[in-house]
């Protein structure tokens, strides 16, 4: 009991309770939004997932589906031809993708991080997919039947421009990396775009770190001789890793929870136009524990090799 | 020693060729719905115009004005967000201080809390929050006393609830930032204040504060903006009132029909008017964005970068 101590017969706030207490106060406006509004809001899409909703003018009522309620768990798994695949491409797709975004807003951090003339313009330039990939614009864009047109029509010139080079052809050829991860590589470059239009945040994260590193770690490795190469493995690496987790975790979760995720659209689908509250519910908890399994997985593999300067 | 400078010349050329080729990336498609929104549909199909319109016009805008009655709407859109965005700032900012300052039992498991609210996809919860809000009561305490649930749709209540209690737009994301942020800075500011008497919540708003505005407008910019843009919640609790992303998405349909109550005749919707329309609305929605963030551009990115948001 470090929070309370006993005096003159009455229990008293040590100082350690008084803090504990003003924390909890700081985070009221949390605890009641976690507990008040959001809790019940999962408890109870939680209870649709087991349930066959009816809708009627009256309002709606809920039965317990078969098999203990799991009717609709085993519907999505076992019965539905085309979930287990539609979620399985997904996860595949995210999953090949948080790397390359990693690397890309790593790699874009380091590089406005340098001094050149207008770098102010392109930091304001590289932020603003924040502002343009978001909501209602992204849902809009990929709706747009010219601009989809016109850039499937650049695409094909991009085409044309890769057979030309023919840099996948040249791989398989040349090299023994093996087809399906040439073919991933090939379709990254093609998706570039789609990279660094999610990339926004993480560029932000990264820039951060990069900049709070003290310069006097730099200075000193220069001084014992060490290029820049090794700088940038034992200084900039290291220092910059808890962010790596950070940007990780932002970036999973920014990538699953999309809206133009193909999974979440199809969930909407399921709830909104097929109107099977219960089915689309299902749906979206098993998407949602298959996040949580890979949060956890990228999230325990990272933080391995996270340094930590002033270890605790 | 000449090597060393050729591999730097070579070096920036590269890093120019890099950077430009990233920043085409991004602006190109941009210019692209800016230049369709200057042209006449007679332009789309014609295989000649790339970027630059035969048949200049501002027809669009005139159509999109009106379809979106743009300066209403704006006005509203601009005060729901910025609303939003400060209450859910000061909300963020309470909690995040409490979390990177004080102990208390249970602090991790809650802070796990946080970052739990953001994984859940929305899809999950659309359903019972509309129906909350549907049949909004506080422990069933409004229901004893006036005898029914109030319906908060089609208000801005929702929104102020879910930002005052920290469950808005990725509030988990601004939380997580303040909080990395709070804990970069000396503790000794704080305990010299104690010393001299200074409460806790005084200590607070006097102190820590003032010191991390630039991280404050991140923040708030942060939220205006995916406020702005968000058509999930908007469209969840507001069915009536419009504001410019919900707007957005009805516009081509709003326009087609103002066009025949003008007398126009148009058997179907053309695709190419369609995306010529939405076009323009998407310029509509995003140039008041881009002029305030090139105004709190410096403070943006400064505020980013002193937050030090690491470990």
């Amino acid at each position: 009991m470090q929070y309370f101590q006993k005096r003159g017969g009455k229990w008293h706030l040590t100082m350690a309770g008084k803090d504990g207490a003003a924390g909890i106060l700081f985070i009221l406006p949390f605890l009641i939004g976690f507990f008040f509004v959001f809790m019940p809001l999962i408890v109870e899409s939680l209870r649709y997932s087991f349930s066959d909703m009816q809708v009627s003018p009256e309002g709606y009522s809920l039965t317990l589906t078969s098999s203990h309620g799991l009717g609709n768990y085993i519907r999505a798994v076992a019965i539905d031809p085309d979930f287990n695949l539609q979620l399985l491409t997904n996860l595949g797709q995210m999953v090949t993708r948080i790397p390359l975004v990693l690397i890309f807003s790593f790699f874009a951090a380091n590089l406005l991080n340098q001094n050149f003339r207008g770098r102010t313009a392109a930091r304001s330039i590289l932020f603003l997919p924040v502002i343009i990939s978001s909501g209602v614009l992204v849902a809009l864009e990929s709706s747009d039947l010219l601009v989809n047109t016109m850039s499937a029509t650049s695409e094909m010139s991009g085409n044309e421009l890769a057979s030309f080079l023919n840099v996948s052809g040249f791989l398989t050829e040349y090299t023994s990396l093996p087809v399906s991860v040439i073919t991933g590589l090939s379709s990254a470059v093609n998706g570039l775009y789609d990279i660094v239009i999610v990339s926004g945040v993480q560029i932000l994260i990264f820039l951060a770190g990069l900049q709070s590193i003290s310069p006097s770690l730099y200075e000193a490795s220069s001084m014992e001789g060490a290029t820049q190469w090794e700088s940038f493995w034992k200084i900039t690496l290291p220092m910059i890793s808890p962010l790596i987790l950070v940007n990780s975790v932002y970036t999973v979760i920014d990538l699953f929870t999309n809206e133009n995720n193909e999974m979440m659209t199809e969930i909407k689908y399921t709830i909104f136009n097929e109107i099977d509250y219960g089915y689309g519910s299902a749906m979206a908890w098993i998407y949602f524990i298959c996040i949580a399994v890979i949060l956890v997985i990228v999230g325990s593999l990272i933080s391995r090799y996270v340094f930590y300067y002033d270890e605790r | 020693m000449t090597t060393a400078r050729l591999g730097r010349i070579l070096w920036s050329v590269v890093r120019v060729v890099i950077v430009i080729g990233i920043c085409f990336t991004i602006l190109q498609p941009l210019f692209l719905k800016f230049s369709v929104s200057f042209m006449d549909e007679k332009d789309l199909y014609d295989a000649s115009v790339k970027y630059v319109p035969k048949h200049f016009t501002l027809n669009n805008y005139a159509l999109s004005l009106s379809g979106l009655s743009y300066w209403t709407t704006l006005l509203r859109t601009a005060a729901l967000s910025a609303t939003v965005s400060f209450v859910q700032l000061v909300a963020c900012l309470l909690t995040a201080y409490g979390f990177a300052r004080f102990r208390f039992p249970f602090r991790k498991i809650l802070f796990a809390c946080v970052i739990f609210t953001m994984v859940v996809p929305p899809q999950v919860i659309m359903l019972p929050l509309f129906m909350k809000y549907r049949f909004f009561d506080i422990f069933g305490i409004i229901k004893a006393v006036t005898g029914n649930t109030v319906n908060l749709i089609d208000t801005y209540w929702p929104f102020f609830i879910q930002a005052a209690t920290t469950m808005g737009i990725r509030n988990g994301l601004y939380i997580y930032m303040l909080r990395q942020f709070f804990k970069g800075m000396p503790k000794e500011l704080e305990e010299a204040a104690y010393v001299d008497g200074c409460g806790r919540l005084r200590t607070f708003v006097q102190i820590m504060v003032p010191s991390c505005v630039p991280m404050m407008v991140t923040v708030f910019l942060f939220g205006f903006v995916w406020q702005w843009t968000d058509s999930f919640y908007t469209s969840l609790y507001l069915s009536r009132t419009q504001v410019l992303s919900t707007a957005l998405s009805s516009l081509a349909v709003n326009v087609y029909s103002q066009y025949e109550g003008f007398g126009g005749t148009m058997n179907f919707i053309s695709p190419g008017f369609v995306s010529m329309i939405n076009n323009t609305g998407t310029v509509l929605t995003v140039i008041p964005l881009i002029i305030l963030y090139v105004f709190c551009q410096k403070s943006f990115v400064e505020g980013i970068e002193r937050s030090g948001i690491v470990g």
